[in-house]
């Protein structure tokens, strides 16, 4: 892609610190970049790389007690005109304000929490325009309109006059887009604008961005962690680590050739659970299924009081049914919505089934139908089945200690206690590869990826036969996504153990499992071996799915092909 | 301590232990907290705090000004520290005829720590006569604050007043925790029909016009009751209304907490329900449910000193704050004796300072809930 030589915005050893007590956490530390009109700058890197803080010292907008202590921010948004640095600027003053979101917008990750319940989205778009004293209310108003017809709102002059939560995700995304563009900005900034979207949702929101910067020879700097993002629409690249710049390079550049250790690491995560990786696992050969579920249906009731109408019951799972073999990985994906949480909630029956069998047959060969069991016949069932959940700052109890935490099954199960307990806690501590010592520590002494491998300590304590993983690796960065895969893959052979895989990710469902279930609307669409599914898929909408994968290979931009001028 | 080990200790440091390293940044809170001790403290040794029996009456000194503590004494060898108070003369205006306190410059009373006084027994049964503070002549009088209609020193009677006041306070809160522990929970852990219905009876109770019922639920109350029968009473009646907040806030956190996974993995460990509540949920509540009761305990006060000052709650010879301010409702004697309002500066501050520690101790207990 041909870009204009001329930087509109240059950042020159920007460092943006955070006094914290007596220590100075250098969120930003001298990052230097260029932007140009029509370029794409993407600044990728995990939670904590400073690429958001470095996005909002551009705007000025860095949290208390954030502050820029040196370096420029160079804007010129005339070639000939003057230079403001942006560094200077006082960021309460008049100046700073005429600059933010007129001449550089800023769209966010959640869109809701962006955008003011209580206004109609018209006016929202509005507001903008009238407060920086560019039209006046009636003219403002259709220019919204226009805008939420450029950013492929359908019936845009309707959906002008509605209030965001009428709104699905990817629209509310595309009207703070709109209201971004509003003021006609020349550089837009995006802080993670796809990562609270499905996946089919991103590609449109990609492919939107895409086009209004063709259209308008914006400026774009795109914050993302995901590698594929990144190779489908960067012209150039940005890698941080711990604040610093470890690399930037042309896009194509970076992924033919990476140089520093951590790109390459970052690289490496990303491909091994891309979509280019080596074939997926095999099936493992079928013996009698531990665990048959026979049209399983979750519907919630009809919600009817006393000053409420009654709403029509809503199915979350409709009719799904799947065998289970013993040392089997079974992955479900499927986007939000789409009944994945719920099945696994069913299976394991924290949620109680409406309709449908689910059969497991227990270690000691005898059949148990979870769908009908109550609480005391689920008992000796949870001892096999155990469950992994998504957010690891959740699942452990923060007033426990880690050896707490792990040994609780055990001890009210009645199985150990004392010494024996405190040894067996070790034993698992070691087994997740976390050292011994650390049993003493509450779980606010860990990061996220620790605190998984302590909860699927706690869940291996019981000697489980089937793991229920929901989203376990969702909330983790690429690189520690890959760690706790392996972790679980290199326990599988050693504890006999067989799992049901559960994520909207289908790199990492076709990393971890056999076979794949895709899950749309509460039901089954298709299910099969995982390579296959992801190779030669048959339905459409598993089609859609994995056409909107984006790829982390820039040779490979499919994700943009029908936005190319 | 070396970062290392700082980092070390965190780790392994237990909830309330971090509640309270947080706690003790929040300045105010601090202030808050050390107050609220020395409060409960002056209560809970009214005896040996006060300088005189809060009953002893005179006629002779009725509404006896304050008298300002002089630290430093003039001798015949220079300054020295030897704290005492001027004398006032009762004299009467010759053509008006009206009384009046004059200070009298030639008599000093002088005043001593741990002086021996009038005696008394401590909690009702530990016989002493040793006072905090006290003139050095037992026959002497001291009035710091003042006297009152009766010649009764004002500030024994703030100081017994607190005992009736702070504990009400206390009391009514555990009344009211018990209350809003089980209501509470009850709505948050079942949710559904239960929740329902308990979400209704608290929305009426808080519907009340409450001072009306309080009158109305006092005036039931018969004069001849002994004091103690009163006190339990008035605070039951406060409690009855005040359970309704804390119920909120504790079904609010059940049901927070109820979705919350580390509760689900406690079931799926296996846990019985009793367990779940008490080893997982409730360890979790404690800290906002110290700090929910520490915001009640003001109110209770607050409406203790109300109903008494309406003359509804305690009845003299009780004393209470409350009962105190009812000796200040006619404009007469306040322009007489504006020093008869003194136990609403002690309500204020004592409110003020369970305010500052409620606050301390939710920011602390919860450092995101902003």
């Amino acid at each position: 892609m041909p870009t204009s030589p001329r930087p509109i915005l240059q950042v020159k050893s920007l460092k943006t610190w955070f006094p914290i007590g007596r220590h100075m956490l250098k969120a930003v530390d001298d990052v230097s970049f260029m932007l140009s009109s029509g370029q794409t700058l993407c600044i990728v890197g995990e939670s904590g790389s400073g690429k958001s803080i470095t996005a909002r010292s551009i705007l000025q907008i860095v949290g208390h007690p954030g502050r820029i202590v040196g370096g420029e921010i160079l804007y010129t948004p005339d070639p000939a005109g003057p230079t403001v640095d942006i560094a200077r600027l006082h960021p309460k003053r008049r100046q700073i304000r005429d600059i933010r979101g007129r001449e550089i917008a800023m769209i966010f990750q959640e869109p809701m929490t962006s955008l003011s319940p209580i206004h109609r989205i018209g006016w929202q778009i509005a507001e903008a325009l009238v407060a920086h004293g560019l039209m006046n209310r009636r003219d403002a108003m259709a220019r919204a309109v226009d805008l939420l017809r450029q950013v492929e709102i359908p019936d845009p002059v309707n959906a002008a006059q509605r209030y965001p939560f009428e709104f699905s995700g990817g629209m509310r995304q595309r009207a703070m887009i709109a209201m971004a563009l509003a003021c006609n900005p020349k550089v837009l900034i995006a802080d993670e604008p796809t990562t609270a979207l499905d996946v089919t949702t991103q590609a449109e929101i990609l492919r939107l961005i895409k086009k209004l910067q063709v259209d308008h020879g914006l400026a774009v700097l795109f914050i993302t962690h995901d590698m594929g993002v990144v190779a489908q629409i960067a012209d150039d690249v940005l890698v941080m680590f711990q604040g610093r710049v470890v690399e930037h390079a042309p896009v194509r550049e970076l992924f033919a050739r990476p140089v520093d250790p951590y790109t390459i690491r970052l690289m490496d995560a990303a491909r091994k659970l891309g979509m280019a990786a080596p074939p997926a696992r095999p099936l493992v050969t079928p013996g009698e299924p531990m665990l048959r579920v026979r049209d399983l249906a979750l519907t919630y009731p009809a919600q009817a009081s006393l000053f409420r109408k009654a709403k029509p019951p809503t199915p979350a799972v409709r009719g799904v049914s799947f065998d289970l073999y013993e040392g089997e990985n079974l992955g479900i994906v499927g986007e939000s919505g789409s009944g994945k949480t719920t099945l696994g909630s069913c299976l394991i029956r924290v949620l109680r089934p409406t309709a449908g069998q689910v059969s497991y047959r227990l270690r000691d060969g005898q059949e148990a139908e979870l769908a009908t069991l109550d609480r005391a016949g689920l008992k000796p069932v949870h001892r096999e089945m155990r469950m992994i959940f998504q957010d690891p700052f959740a699942s452990l109890n923060p007033r426990m200690t880690v050896e707490q935490c792990i040994g609780e099954p055990l001890r009210v199960n009645g199985l150990l206690s004392g010494a024996p307990l405190s040894r067996r806690v070790r034993e698992l501590l070691g087994m997740v590869g976390l050292p011994a010592d650390v049993a003493t520590r509450y779980p606010h002494a860990f990061s996220g990826g620790q605190r998984q491998r302590i909860v699927i300590a706690r869940a291996l304590a019981l000697d489980p036969r089937l793991i229920i993983a929901d989203e376990a690796t969702s909330a983790l960065d690429v690189t520690l996504r890959g760690q706790i895969l392996d972790l679980l893959l290199d326990l599988q052979p050693r504890l006999g153990l067989s799992f049901i895989f559960i994520s909207h990710d289908l790199g990492v469902i076709r990393y971890f499992c056999n076979r794949i279930a895709v899950m749309h609307r509460g039901e089954i669409v298709e299910i099969g071996q995982a390579d296959d599914i992801c190779a030669r898929p048959r339905m459409p909408y598993t089609k859609q799915l994995l056409a909107a994968v984006p790829e982390a290979d820039p040779e490979h931009r499919f994700l943009l092909a029908e936005a190319a001028p | 301590m070396s970062m290392a080990a700082t980092r070390d200790t965190l780790a392994t440091a237990s909830q309330a232990r971090l509640t309270w390293l947080r706690f003790r940044r929040h300045r105010l809170a601090m202030v808050g907290l050390t107050v609220t001790i020395l409060l409960y403290a002056i209560a809970l040794f009214a005896e040996f705090v006060a300088p005189f029996n809060p009953d002893d009456s005179n006629a002779r000194l009725v509404f006896h000004p304050p008298q300002t503590i002089h630290f430093l004494d003039r001798t015949p060898d220079g300054l020295r520290f030897h704290p005492y108070v001027n004398a006032f003369l009762l004299k009467r205006d010759p053509v008006t005829l009206a009384a009046a306190y004059v200070p009298d410059a030639n008599r000093k009373v002088y005043l001593r720590f741990f002086a021996s006084g009038e005696p008394y027994l401590m909690w009702g049964f530990i016989p002493g006569r040793i006072h905090l503070v006290g003139p050095e002549h037992k026959e002497d009088t001291v009035f710091l604050l003042g006297a009152d209609r009766q010649g009764r020193d004002v500030l024994s009677r703030i100081i017994f007043g607190s005992r009736a006041s702070l504990s009400i306070g206390l009391l009514g809160v555990s009344i009211s925790l018990l209350l809003g522990i089980t209501f509470g929970g009850l709505s948050g852990y079942y949710g559904g029909r239960t929740d329902w219905a308990v979400q209704r009876v608290i929305e009426f109770i808080l519907s009340l016009p409450t001072i009306p019922i309080w009158l109305a639920l006092a005036a039931v109350l018969p004069k001849d009751w002994p004091p103690m029968a009163t006190y339990f009473t008035i605070t039951l009646i406060i409690s009855l209304i005040g359970w309704t907040e804390l119920a909120r806030v504790v079904r609010g956190r059940f049901l927070s907490l109820r979705s919350e996974s580390f509760v689900t993995a406690a079931w799926l460990d296996g846990c019985s329900q009793p367990r779940i509540i008490f080893r997982h949920m409730l360890p979790s509540l404690t800290s906002h449910i110290i700090a929910a009761v520490t915001l009640a305990i003001p109110q209770m006060i607050l409406a203790e000193t109300a109903l008494s000052f309406l003359g509804l709650g305690l009845q003299p010879p009780a004393i209470s704050w409350g009962a105190l301010l009812k000796e200040a409702q006619n404009v007469q004697s306040i322009a007489q004796a504006p020093w008869l309002l003194l136990p609403g500066a002690a309500v204020a501050i004592t409110v003020l300072a369970l305010n500052f520690l409620g606050d301390g101790l939710r920011d602390a207990a919860d450092p995101h809930a902003h």
